[in-house]
Parts: structure tokens; sequence; C-alpha cells
């Protein structure tokens, strides 16, 4: 009776010794994740309570940057931007992508030749892209304009219009990132079984009854994936937009980011700027929650 | 460290000015600047320094690269080895403030642009007197001879409590382009005054051939030069004595207003999205009759492989407000880290950097307006030289009459983007006048803090 107690006494300190390996063995992803993840957001959060100039002093406020923030009325509008924005960003570049790949889906001459071609746009830097794109919103010379006077349409003032600028930008983006939408959901088109359509052929489905009913909810992950990347990028989009309009005419298209750059890097109000990342944060994490959410409920298509 | 605002009222810049003017013929009166013409210059011991090495750093410009370009020249004179780092202007200014930030900057030599950087560099004492080196013989060149400096460039460079932290390079002044070949169709002269410049750009304006009777920035952050253009001619100013600002002052709205009308009535569809290159090449294609920005962008225009206007292109001078005749000025230089321990062979660099043979070049490259007059007399002498004489005149005469076009305040980026934001509102119809009270208003406390800082 004695004997089958002497392992169970030795099992918890062999147990705790596996324990304290496995620590260790987990020490370096610890470090790193501390190093460039929780230092930088917790120092973010120190900082955010101060009113910290680079150059100057800082001093304990308290969440005084905060209180300012809700009452400041560009930033608010920053927001309001940045939603704006992220919605026509991610929606436009699905509902295209997505066509394009049940199009490039399909069997037809030269179909390699052309997806290539139509993926060209997302290799293109997006500096040199936003660049390019200016000149050919240029009011008076530039391209677009010209394409709407051919058709008889009256021109345009593109990204120089305070109520155009944002689906201007939008355009750009559209431009840019429909390729990688149809990438991914081609991608899920090729992993999707056959077996369903053809009994659902014999069954005298209709072309629009196998998309809705077969494609669709087959694809739904895909097109999540995809809507997820998108709107990771369009809420961080800054490079586009800041070559182009800079934020403006005014602050029409001024997003979160943009805000954020200019308070950091151009003011050099940390203490503020970090007080936006904050809340953009939460925002961010409100959203992922969302999203998450969504997902969940997908089951059902 | 805190040193007083900067007076900005007219009577009070007179004074400073005349404050300047005197500052600068102490310059000339101090030993080493005078003995130097009488020495000659052959005597002057240019490899004192020989076997140092220092580093410059520079703004990533037509001018950086052209001294960049040289750096051999002033490494076989001196002996003296240089390191430089040249990076794009936006970048420049916020490395400058973390590295200076950082008590221990890796340059000896910095470039900075005077309308954004002077104040922040001066407030932080981050720049070092060059007055005692300016003063020693040994040290000084006789051939800096600050009488050739112009007057807006030498008044950048000293300090209001009479320290020199920089030596002046180049000097922008804005001026108004103009088309002539559309002038004289409508048979009207260049306007001397602002009333007359509203009522050219009346009659210029022509809508159904595409054609702007005036044009110049509308974008936020870059418009507000051109507002304060106006703003000087009124007879305004940007802040007073107490450091209060002067921005919502009767004169500035004034300016607002002609604002207003110059570019939301005269100006292009979608001006309020302008910076100077889409300005540029709307006048580049002969759709617009005046241009006003800095005297810097001229070089485009007799070019015949991008315009379609040479020597069709009549260079202005600011015309004149109700009040005075002023032309808001912009430029840079370069001083010395005031934490170098090569500060010796630093001021060489600057020296080598100003002289004449290099503010020539500068002309000639039309990488920028040099602040030393005989520049130009020596520039116009070689062949190769083509700016145009109606150029060269414009830029003399608007350096005389110059003042500078932005508040020498630390903030002046946000300064120009709160401002800059309440320009565009008023082409898109907003009043002037509430449009300066808010942005006047939601600026004083920043500057206020900047200042107790």
């Amino acid at each position: 009776m004695n004997s089958p107690a002497l392992p169970t006494a030795s099992r918890p300190g062999f147990l705790a010794r596996r324990r304290r390996a496995y620590y260790f063995f987990a020490m370096p992803a610890l470090v790193v994740v501390g190093a460039v993840i929780i230092f930088p957001w917790l120092f973010t959060v120190w900082m955010s309570v101060f009113d910290w100039r680079i150059g100057s002093v800082p001093h304990f406020v308290g969440l005084e940057n905060y209180i300012k923030l809700a009452t400041n009325q560009r930033f608010l509008e920053s927001i309001v931007h940045t939603f704006y924005f992220t919605l026509l960003a991610v929606i436009l570049p699905l509902l295209l992508g997505t066509a394009a790949a049940l199009i490039f889906h399909r069997e037809f001459p030269f179909r390699g030749v052309l997806r290539g071609i139509f993926t060209m746009p997302m290799m293109a830097t997006p500096v040199a892209v936003a660049l390019v794109w200016t000149m050919m919103f240029h009011p008076q010379q530039g391209v677009l304009n010209y394409l709407l006077s051919l058709v008889g349409l009256p021109p345009s003032l593109w990204v120089y219009s305070q109520t155009l600028v944002i689906p201007s930008l939008v355009l750009v983006e559209v431009w840019h990132w429909t390729p990688l939408v149809m990438l991914i959901v081609l991608g899920g088109l090729a992993a999707l079984p056959t077996e369903p359509y053809e009994s659902a052929k014999l069954d005298g489905a209709t072309e629009w009854q196998l998309f809705r009913y077969i494609t669709f909810p087959l694809l739904a992950p895909f097109l999540i994936v995809a809507a997820v990347i998108r709107t990771i990028d369009a809420l961080k989009a800054f490079d586009t937009i800041y070559v182009i309009s800079q934020g403006g005419p005014g602050t029409a298209s001024e997003t979160i980011n943009l805000y954020l750059y200019l308070q950091a890097f151009a003011f050099y109000n940390v203490g503020n700027a970090s007080a936006v990342v904050v809340v953009f944060f939460i925002i961010i994490l409100a959203l992922a929650l969302v999203l998450l959410h969504v997902r969940e409920k997908t089951k059902w298509i | 460290m805190s040193q007083p605002i900067r007076d900005d009222r007219p009577d009070a810049l007179r004074r400073r000015l005349l404050g300047a003017g005197a500052g600068a013929v102490a310059l000339g009166a101090l030993p080493g600047a005078s003995l130097v013409q009488a020495q000659g210059s052959g005597a002057f011991d240019w490899k004192r320094f020989k076997g140092e090495k220092i580093e410059v750093f520079l703004v990533k410009s037509p001018r950086g690269d052209l001294l960049t370009k040289f750096h051999k020249e002033f490494e076989d004179l001196t002996g003296i080895v240089v390191g430089s780092e040249m990076v794009p202007e936006q970048q420049q200014r916020q490395k400058a403030v973390i590295e200076f930030n950082s008590g221990n900057p890796s340059f000896d030599v910095i470039a900075l642009s005077y309308h954004v950087q002077k104040r922040q560099f001066a407030k932080n004492n981050w720049l070092t007197d060059l007055r005692p080196m300016i003063a020693d013989k040994s040290l000084a060149d006789p051939a800096l001879d600050f009488a050739d400096f112009a007057q807006g460039g030498l008044n950048y460079a000293v300090e209001p409590d009479g320290r020199v932290n920089s030596l002046p390079l180049n000097l922008d002044p804005w001026v108004v382009y103009y088309n002539k070949e559309l002038f004289d169709a409508k048979g009207i002269a260049f306007p001397k005054t602002f009333a007359e410049m509203q009522d050219a750009a009346a009659k210029l304006t022509d809508s159904g051939k595409g054609v702007a009777g005036f044009v110049a920035r509308g974008l936020k952050n870059a418009n507000v030069p051109v507002w304060t253009s106006f703003l000087l001619g009124y007879g305004g100013s940007f802040i007073d004595g107490k450091g209060k600002l002067l921005t919502d002052s009767s004169e500035a709205i004034d300016a607002g207003k002609m604002y207003q009308v110059m570019l939301g009535k005269y100006g292009p569809p979608g001006v309020a999205g302008f910076n100077w290159n889409e300005s540029q090449s709307l006048f580049l294609q002969g759709k617009a009759a005046m241009w006003l920005d800095g005297i810097g962008f001229a070089q485009p225009l007799e070019d015949p492989t991008k315009s379609r206007i040479v020597g069709k292109v009549g260079y202005g001078v600011m015309p004149a407000g109700p009040k005075r005749q002023v032309s808001a000025l912009f430029g840079d230089g370069e001083g010395i880290s005031t934490y170098s321990k090569k500060k010796g062979p630093a001021w060489f660099y600057l020296q080598w950097a100003s002289n004449k043979m290099n503010q020539t070049r500068m002309l000639q490259a039309a990488a920028g307006a040099p602040v030393r007059n005989s520049a130009y007399a020596a520039a116009q002498s070689s062949s190769d030289f083509k700016a145009p004489k109606q150029w060269v005149e414009c830029m003399l005469t608007s350096a005389r009459i110059a003042q500078p076009g932005l508040p020498v305040i630390s903030p002046v980026t946000e300064f120009r983007d709160v401002f800059g934001v309440a320009l565009t509102n008023m082409i898109n119809g907003a009043d002037p006048a509430a449009e300066l009270k808010k942005a006047t208003a939601d600026f004083q406390p920043v500057l206020d803090k900047s200042e107790k800082a």
C-alpha cells in the first residue's frame, strides 16, 4: 500500500520543475512582446496624462488631454472622416474584388495574362501611386476632367473639393487594393468543392441560387479575411492621404492618423498625441470585437 | 533661457530693424572684420584646423546638393574632413529637434530655415553665438564682409539680444509672377497697389477660356504666407510686445478679405487644395495671369521644355498695400551646434559656405537667391547665366522691402496649420473676421505656453 504513494509524492516536484522549465522557454517570446508591445503601450498611456511637448518639461495633467479631445471639434471630425473613409474603402474593393474574382474564375482566353495585369496596381509604391493620382486629379490639367469632358460631363474638383475629397481618395484606394481582395477570393474559389454544385445542378438550381446558397456561404470565411485586412489597411491609411490632400482642403480629409501625425511630428505635442493614440486604440479594439462578433454570426450564411 | 517675445508692431519693427542695422555696423567695426580688408585674404590661415573632422547636417535641396558637390574644395582649402548628411526638409526639422533634445547631436553644423527654426533654436540655446569668432582675426576670413550681406538676411541672423546665431545663405522674398501676354491683351499695366491688383485680377479672369486672374496657395499651412503678404501691406503685424496675437486686428481682417476675393473669386476652381506646385503648373500653361509665391520658383518658367510662356513672364515686386509696400521674406542659413566640440572648424565651414564663390554658384545653378549682393553682379557677368534681368532687379528690390513672412515664434508650424485652416474656410465662403477671431483664440494659448516653457 505504501509503494504507490512514493511516485505521487514525487509528482508535485516533477510538475513544478516542468512548469519552471516551461516558463524558461517562454521567456524570449515574453521579453520580445514586453519590449515591443507592452512597454511602448504603457509608456504611451503614461505620456498621455502629461502636458508634454518635446523641448519643454512635462507636467502631469491627469485626464486633461482626454477631456480636451472630447470637446475638440477637429479631432471629433477626424473620427468621422476616418469611419467614412474606412467604410467606403472596405466595401467598394470587397464588392469589386469579389466580382472580379468570379469573372477571373471562369475559363476564357488570355485569362492568366489578364489576371496578371489586373493585379499590377497592388505592386506599385503607395507614394508613387498617390503622386500620379494627384496629377490626374488636377482640376484644370488633370486627365480625369479631360475624360469627363470627352463624354460630355462637367469637370469635377475631385480632391480639391471639400465634399468630394474623401470619395476621390477612396477611388485611389479602390484602384490600388481591389486586386488584393480579388486574389484572396480567387484563392477561396479555387478551394471550393465541386460536388455540391453538381448535385444542386441535378436538382435544377439556377445560377443565382448556386451563388447565393453554395458559393457565397462557402466563400464567407475568405470574404471575412479580406474585410479584416481591408479594414486594417483603411484604418491605418496615411501615405495616400498625406501625399494627395494633406488632410485638406481645410480639414475635410483629415483622418485620425493625419491629426495624430500633426500633433506628434509637426507640433511636437507628444502628450496630446499619446492621448489620441489611446483613444484610437480603443476605437480599433471596439471595431475588432464587432468584427469577431460578425464572424461568429456568419455561421448562418 | 526665456527671452522676450519679439515685438512685431510697425514702430517696434522699425526700431528693431535699426537695432539690427546697428548690430551689422558693429559687426563691420569689429577688429577682425575690418582688419581683413586691409590685410588681404592671402594672409588668412585656412589650414589652422588641418586634420580635424566635422559633421554637417543639411537639407536635401538644390542648395544642399550644391554645397555637398563642392565639399572637396573646402577639404582641399582647409584640410578639414567633412562628413555630411542631407535629409528632406520635414525630416530635417524633426531630426534636429530630437537630436538637440538628446543633448548630444551628431552634427557640428546645421542648416536652418529661419521662418521655422529661428525662434525654436534661439529659445532653446541650441546654436553657438558667433560673435567671438567673428571678432577673432585669426578665425575670421577678411573676405567675410557683412556689408555685402542683404539687410533682410542680417536681420534673420541677429537675435533681439544681439547674438549672432547663424550666417544667412539664401533669401526667398515673395514676388508676383505675371503673364505679360495676358496683361498686354487687355492693355493692363502691372499693378502698383493692392487696389490695382484686385482690379487687374477682375479684368484678367476669363472663366470661359479657363484663365484665372490670380493664383496662389490655398492649401492649409502652405497658404499662410499669401495672407501675411497682404497683412504686411495693410500695415498689420503678428504679435505685440506683450506676446498678444494681433491676427484678428482690422488689418488682419482686411488682409483676410483680400485673400478671400483674390483666391475665391479670381482664383481657379479647386484653389483651396492648391500648393505651389499646382499653382505653378497652371501658370506654366498660361492659364493664370498673376501668381504670388517665393522668388525661387522661376527656373521652370524660362525652360522651354516645361513652360508654354517662355519669354512672356514678368517678375513683379509685391504691390504696395494701403499702408506699406512689403515683400514677405523667408530664408535659410547655417549655424553651429552649441554642443559641438569643433566650433573652430565648423566656423570655417560656415564662412566657406557663405563665401562669394558659393553664393555666385547658387545663383548660377538657380538653386536660390543669394544673400550676398555682390553675387548678382558676379553671376550676371558669366555667359551661362540665364535668369532674366527683370528677375534680378525684382530680387534686389524685393530684398530691400522684405520683412519676415511669418512670426518668429517656436510653434510656427501650428500657427500655419491653425490659420491655414481658417484661410481655406474663407476661400469656401466663411466670414474672415469670424474665422480669424476663432483661429486667434485657438492659437493664443499655444503661443503663451511655448514662450513660458
